[in-house]
């Protein structure tokens, strides 16, 4: 178990006193695997996601992340999450940072790195993400594209020990998907454990070890990649895929 | 009216006027003006994220502070400031403050209130994802605040902060009721002393409607540089 980056153990989690959003979900991500998430809308598969780094609370069970267990009393959130990379759906760069100065501000503040190693960081990880022609520029400048290559450009920058992917394409024009899809299918290729909630199926073809299938808040199908395209064995997810992959 | 209008008068009490009255309204204005945002900021903070008794008491500050006019304010705490201190500091007597520390005192507290509001609004109007993304680089609650939301929310909000400004630089001619000498009491001095009344008013009225027209426009300015792209 030790080579396990994300354990969940019967998480539940309610908003408010009776709608329950997370039922019973279970789930492990070792090291060096990609598992997508896909489901319906309203099917809990981002709050799963956010519950997996802390940043929503959930009620029950138990998530173990590097070793650490949410729950436990007086543990170090930040230092946590320092370590786990996150991506959004809406790229949430800081608007009032150049793009550089986006993706130096944490290893400074959190990391306590010095300014130029940081910045040598950042620039290398930029120019790994094919933008440094727009290092100087602000975020609102760039396409939804580049933001949301910035943003993974800004996770990689803390050296995480795991990606978590919150619908990255789901805000983008259809003619930049790709160019965010091509950068996580990179990281994959290169053995980074990711946890990427999506509807690109192709994606998920490409490089996912497992696919886990979620309805109403209850993690339905848990499977590995081949399995899962190739029978799912159930319904609801067969329906799911028939029409998301019709087109 | 006008005929005997002396030009000679307001000449001659320049220096009066603006090196004693000009000087220290500015000063009050800006002290005020900075004290009143550090503590209006801590007050929006202590609103939105600071658990429900400290928010309801800092909501209950606020909405007394806006309820109360301004001159009972200033009243109120240039005669309660010397028992008050006493009070904290088990001194055996009232303490001694001074007009201009009670009524410096006074304008921050107040101010406070209003810079409060706005920074409220302010930290509101960011993103909830901003202070999130925040987190989730690894930062406290109070990184996050100080270098992603707070940043933002002083450039959104700096135009509406500096019109409060400038209506504080009018309001603290208030302070002739604690017999302080500020750009307006001088001039007021001066009209009673010369008996140039028409001539001293005028010209106060001048240089208020100068200095905050200008200042406005200058806001108007600034407002377009420091606007964040998005």
């Amino acid at each position: 178990m030790t080579d396990t980056i994300i354990a969940l153990e019967h998480v539940d989690k309610w908003y408010g006193p009776s709608f329950q959003v997370l039922k019973d979900c279970t789930l492990a991500v070792p090291k060096g695997e990609v598992v997508v998430v896909c489901g319906p809308s309203g099917s809990g598969k981002s709050t799963l996601i956010k519950c997996v780094n802390a940043l929503e609370p959930f009620q029950k069970g138990e998530i173990v992340v590097d070793g650490i267990r949410l729950h436990e009393k007086g543990v170090n959130l930040p230092k946590l999450r320092a370590r786990v990379g996150m991506v959004f759906q809406h790229f949430e760069l800081f608007p009032h940072l150049s793009v550089l100065e986006n993706l130096d501000l944490a290893q400074i503040k959190v990391l306590g790195r010095g300014k130029q190693a940081a910045r040598a960081k950042s620039v290398a990880l930029l120019q790994r993400v094919e933008l440094s022609a727009h290092a100087d520029k602000f975020p609102g400048q760039l396409s939804g594209g580049q933001q949301q290559r910035v943003a993974i450009a800004r996770a990689l920058a803390m050296d995480p020990v795991v990606m978590l992917f919150d619908e990255p394409t789901s805000a983008l024009d259809p003619e930049m998907v790709s160019e965010v899809l091509d950068v996580m299918v990179q990281l994959a290729q290169e053995g980074m454990t990711m946890m990427v909630v999506t509807h690109e199926m192709g994606f998920a073809r490409k490089v996912a070890h497992r696919v886990v299938f979620m309805d109403r808040g209850e993690i339905v199908v848990d499977a590995r990649k081949d399995a899962f395209f190739g029978d799912v064995g159930n319904e609801r997810a067969k329906q799911f895929l028939s029409k998301i992959l019709q087109h | 009216m006008f005929a005997h209008f002396d030009f000679q008068a307001i000449v001659h009490a320049l220096p009066y006027l603006f090196e004693q009255g000009l000087v220290f309204t500015l000063t009050l204005t800006i002290l005020s003006a900075i004290g009143g945002l550090i503590l209006g900021t801590a007050l929006a903070l202590v609103r939105i994220g600071g658990g429900p008794v400290l928010a309801t008491i800092a909501t209950g500050y606020v909405n007394l502070m806006r309820t109360l006019p301004l001159v009972l304010v200033i009243f109120w705490f240039y005669f309660m400031v010397p028992y008050i201190g006493q009070w904290l500091l088990h001194a055996p007597r009232p303490i001694k403050v001074g007009g201009f520390s009670s009524a410096l005192l006074t304008f921050v507290m107040f101010e406070a209130a209003y810079f409060s509001e706005i920074m409220r609004g302010g930290i509101q109007s960011v993103a909830r994802g901003q202070y999130a993304a925040g987190l989730a680089l690894g930062m406290t609650g109070a990184q996050a605040m100080r270098y992603i939301v707070l940043p933002q929310v002083l450039r959104t909000m700096l135009p509406v902060l500096l019109t409060q400004t400038i209506v504080l630089f009018q309001d603290t001619s208030l302070v002739y009721v604690l017999s302080l000498t500020d750009f307006l009491g001088a001039a007021s001095k001066i009209a009673q002393r010369d008996g140039r009344l028409v001539e001293m008013y005028c010209f106060a009225a001048l240089v208020y409607f100068a200095i905050c027209f200008l200042a406005s426009l200058a806001v108007r300015r600034l407002q377009s540089r420091v606007a964040i792209i998005r």
